[in-house]
């Protein structure tokens, strides 16, 4: 007879570890597992990229010509604000922090998970709806038409359900990111293995610290200003309302207070997982550790005091500009040491010239460049002509995007064996890194002397001087495009058809390599192991294995 | 014999500076000067350019030159040599960028000085009230009172102190419109003598603008509830675009005028051409659309 008894009710009871839908299910649920999570935030965020990428192709198709004639004024402007949100907080926040801190973090010291799966899992939770909230508006409402920056009164004459849209998903994607910094700030100071001491954490541990200090000392701000925006636009209060009493000005200083730091929270991960990689694929240890480590907290102090240099047009004091000049200039000097220690690190390696290397290298290259044109924005008589102009456009894409896009990719490069299991195939990889370097290139060296020569930023029709230097920036931007394509074939095929990866294809000694491709549940099928030395390279007999045949633990303990 | 690496390493190094130097003073990548200001900058532009050229010449020099000649050769699977730091390096790297920081830093102060940067507010704003006195002895009353109200100086910009020519800007979406006090004009284009001051004295109705002249080098917003004074003297006559510099919304590119540089005795003749006839009555044109504050 098959009547149930209460034992064998409880037999279906899933062993711990299964309560969660499994396999391809279980990214579509509240997963609570730290590499599920982190991927989910990669795959979002990227779906998130290709809208901004659209967008950004009908901003260089309307630049083609110096006319307004391929959108409507209105609609310009609403793409260039979406646009700008959708890069920042729903892709390149996102994807570096949550994406990478979550499936990386836990491995790097050694746990099983993060400190707070389950908000984990919120925070993760809440961009979805955020930016499907933001994207939706543009249909049924419309959507804000005042830049990523949202100055008063320019918001508050601009379409207010829109506006106000605008701001709920953006505090949103801020408690987001606030409640993730809280989780990789502990994870990093609790979650340690024992014995794991904190100078021999590998370098992104230290720069996603940074950043989450950042994000929580930081993102408040924002959210109470853009609180205090929304009142202004809804209950019509005067706290940045000129004809209420109000100051527009007071506004610049809270939001850059904020979008200062967000820059470094955009390229702080960024610097953490280039420090992985190169060791890696140099065979070399990471040079001048604790110098990195200093250099990156130097970054976190100086960033959170030199905001006003995006107000330096603004009517601020003269002694004003002089301290944020001096405070931003001074941010070159731990950043260069960065980037001598990366340089030092390639030096007399052994270099694999591979897609994730060859990503890795265009970020220094495109890195440096933008700290260069940086500097000079940081001093203000230089600033004064060229703010608001396409030169800062320049600029912040060749950090933005020449660094830490180009850095992305790389590590997804340098993951995917990880995530998947297997290879990308490294033809398409270069094919793709031509593509990008090229047409990033292309893209956006050209704006520096449109903004020099008095293009504005923007705009949807310029001086008919500056046509052919826009036409070959939209080139650029059409190559960029084409580069996703690639990508995409790449990421998609190897998933099914790609050289099974092994554990540990690139051979490297940080621990999330030490366990199984993709790792299981849990992350190490028995204890996690103490990996004091991450970038021991030339130390440990690893070279002598072949490559394929060793696993993790093999290459650690060089048996 | 074998050449020593420093002495290689110390000729790269002397190559790379002359390189640099030799880029910032014969590339040219801005547009002509028109004002006191702009050579100033241009100074300034020059050793930026030549530093920055310098430092990313010698970086991506530096990272190629290891791409190739540290690759890994066919069926090497070797590690690198074990070098985790080096001290005095990091010393030298941490020193040397400190110090061009400083000198720039330095450098762009001074600069900034000769722009009349550093000139006192205090000082400034003084003079700001002597000018405002003795130019509404010839204003209309409106503009009397509105000088009364505070104003912020824009920071920047080369005056001389006697016989400066006020100028009220209205910048409102989508136009900037220029007030002469004096000769009672209004016009959306800017007229200026070359050689001799102007002090625009700024205001915005509805949302932030900017005033950028590319070929003065000069740009300030104009913020609602914020009155700002820009000083400027214009040197090459001819005409150059004002620009609104500020998303300011759905015309703000459509939002340009123009600045005309006069030699002095044809800005005469065009301020007597265009004042309007005692009694002022509205003849020109755009005088209704004078917003009078
Ligand atoms: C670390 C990564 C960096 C990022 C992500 C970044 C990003 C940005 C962004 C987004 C803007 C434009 C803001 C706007 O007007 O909407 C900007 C402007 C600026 N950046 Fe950077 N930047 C970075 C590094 C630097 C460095 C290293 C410096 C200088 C040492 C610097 C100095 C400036 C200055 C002075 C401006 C103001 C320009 C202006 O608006 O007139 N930035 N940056
Ligand atoms: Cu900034
Ligand atoms: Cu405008």
């Amino acid at each position: 007879m098959t009547i149930a008894s209460p034992q064998d009710l409880a037999v279906p009871q899933p062993p711990s570890g299964q309560l969660q839908p499994q396999g391809w299910l279980r990214y579509f649920s509240f997963s609570l597992d730290h590499k599920v999570i982190g991927l989910q935030y990669i795959v979002t965020s990227f779906l998130f990229y290709l809208i901004g990428g659209a967008l950004a192709g009908v901003i260089r198709t309307e630049l083609v010509s110096p006319m307004s004639d391929f959108v409507s004024r209105e609609t310009y402007n609403e793409v260039l604000t979406l646009h700008g949100t959708i890069m920042i907080f729903l892709w390149i926040v996102p994807v570096v922090n949550g994406g990478f801190g979550n499936y990386l973090i836990p491995f790097y010291v050694g746990a099983r998970d993060m400190a707070f799966p389950r908000l984990n899992a919120v925070a993760f939770w809440m961009i979805p709806p955020a930016g499907l909230l933001l994207i939706a508006s543009h249909f049924i409402t419309g959507s804000a038409q005042s830049g990523w920056t949202a100055y008063p009164p320019l918001s508050l004459t601009t379409p207010a359900m829109a506006q106000v849209v605008w701001i709920i998903s953006v505090l949103l994607l801020g408690g987001s990111s606030i409640f993730g910094a809280i989780n990789f700030i502990a994870t990093v100071m609790k979650m340690r293995r024992p014995g794991l001491k904190l100078m021999q954490l590998p370098m992104y541990c230290w720069a996603m610290l940074g950043t989450s200090i950042l994000a929580v000392l930081s993102t408040p701000v924002l959210a109470g200003t853009l609180l205090l925006l929304s009142f202004d636009i809804v209950a019509h209060t005067g706290f940045f309302n000129p004809t209420l009493g109000g100051n527009v000005v007071v506004y610049q200083h809270l939001f850059w207070f904020y979008s200062h730091p967000a820059v470094y929270i955009m390229v702080l991960p960024a610097f953490g997982l280039v420090s992985e990689i190169l060791p890696v694929h140099a065979r070399k240890p990471l040079f001048g550790y604790s110098t990195m480590v200093y250099s990156i907290m130097a970054i976190v102090f100086l960033g959170l005091i030199v905001w006003a240099h995006h107000m330096f047009t603004s009517g601020t004091p003269p002694w004003m500009r002089l301290f944020f000049t001096i405070a931003t200039a001074f941010i070159a000097v731990p950043t260069g040491i960065k980037f001598f220690n990366w340089l030092a690190t390639l030096w007399g390696g052994k270099i694999a010239l591979n897609s994730a290397m060859l990503f890795a290298c265009a970020f220094i290259v495109n890195f440096v460049f933008g700290g260069i044109t940086g500097v000079a924005l940081a001093q203000v008589p230089f600033d004064i002509h060229v703010h608001d102009t396409y030169f800062v456009v320049g600029h912040f894409h060749y950090i933005v995007y020449g660094g830490t896009v180009f850095v992305i990719f790389s590590a997804i490069y340098h993951w995917y064996p990880k995530f998947t299991g297997k290879m990308l195939d490294e033809t398409l990889g270069k094919i793709h890194f031509a593509l990008t370097f090229i047409g990033f290139n292309l893209c956006f060296a050209p704006q520096h002397w449109l903004g020099l020569n008095g293009m504005p930023r923007r705009v949807a029709e310029y001086d008919p001087m500056f046509t052919t230097l826009n036409q070959l920036s939209s080139v650029g931007a059409l190559l960029m495009a084409l580069s996703t394509l690639p990508f995409l074939i790449n990421v998609i095929r190897s998933f099914s058809h790609g050289a099974v990866a092994g554990d540990n294809p690139w051979n490297a000694l940080t621990p999330e390599w030490l366990t199984t491709s993709p790792p299981p549940v849990e992350n190490w099928k028995g204890e996690a192991p103490l990996v004091a030395h991450p970038y021991g390279y030339g130390q440990l007999p690893s070279a002598g294995l072949p490559v394929d045949q060793a696993t993790g633990q093999d290459v650690w303990t060089g048996s | 014999m074998p050449i020593p690496p420093s002495l290689i390493t110390f000729l790269v190094g002397m190559a790379l500076v002359l390189a640099g130097l030799w880029l910032g003073q014969n590339v040219s990548l801005l547009p002509v000067d028109a004002s006191v200001n702009a050579p100033v900058y241009d100074e300034l532009f020059k050793v930026l350019f030549s530093i920055g050229s310098i430092l990313f010449i010698g970086i991506l020099g530096l990272l190629l030159f290891s791409l190739v000649r540290f690759r890994r050769r066919e069926g090497d699977h070797s590690d690198g040599a074990p070098i985790e730091g080096n001290l005095p390096l990091e010393i030298v790297w941490t020193a040397i960028p400190a110090v061009v920081v400083l000198f720039i830093g330095i450098y762009s102060y001074d600069i900034y000085d000769r722009m009349g940067g550093m000139t006192p507010l205090n000082d400034h704003s003084a003079m700001v009230h002597a000018a405002s006195m003795e130019a509404s002895a010839t204003m209309q009353v409106a503009n009397a009172a509105t000088s009364e109200e505070p104003r912020v100086w824009g920071g920047i910009g080369v005056r001389s102190d006697k016989d400066i020519l006020p100028v009220d800007l209205t910048a409102l979406q989508f136009a900037f419109i220029f007030h002469y006090p004096g000769a009672n004009i209004t016009s959306g284009e800017l007229h200026v003598p070359a050689h001799r001051s102007v002090e625009l004295r700024m205001k915005a109705n509805d949302v932030i603008h900017a005033f950028w002249v590319p070929q003065f080098r000069l740009k300030q917003d104009i913020i609602p509830g914020q009155q700002t004074i820009l000083t400027f003297t214009a040197t090459r006559p001819g005409t150059y675009p004002i620009v609104c510099a500020e998303l300011c919304g759905p015309y703000h590119g459509g939002m340009r005028s123009s600045v005309v540089v006069h030699e002095p005795d044809d800005f005469e003749a065009w301020l007597q051409k265009n004042s309007p006839a005692p009694p002022p009555t509205a003849s020109v044109a755009q005088l209704d659309v004078l917003p009078v504050a």
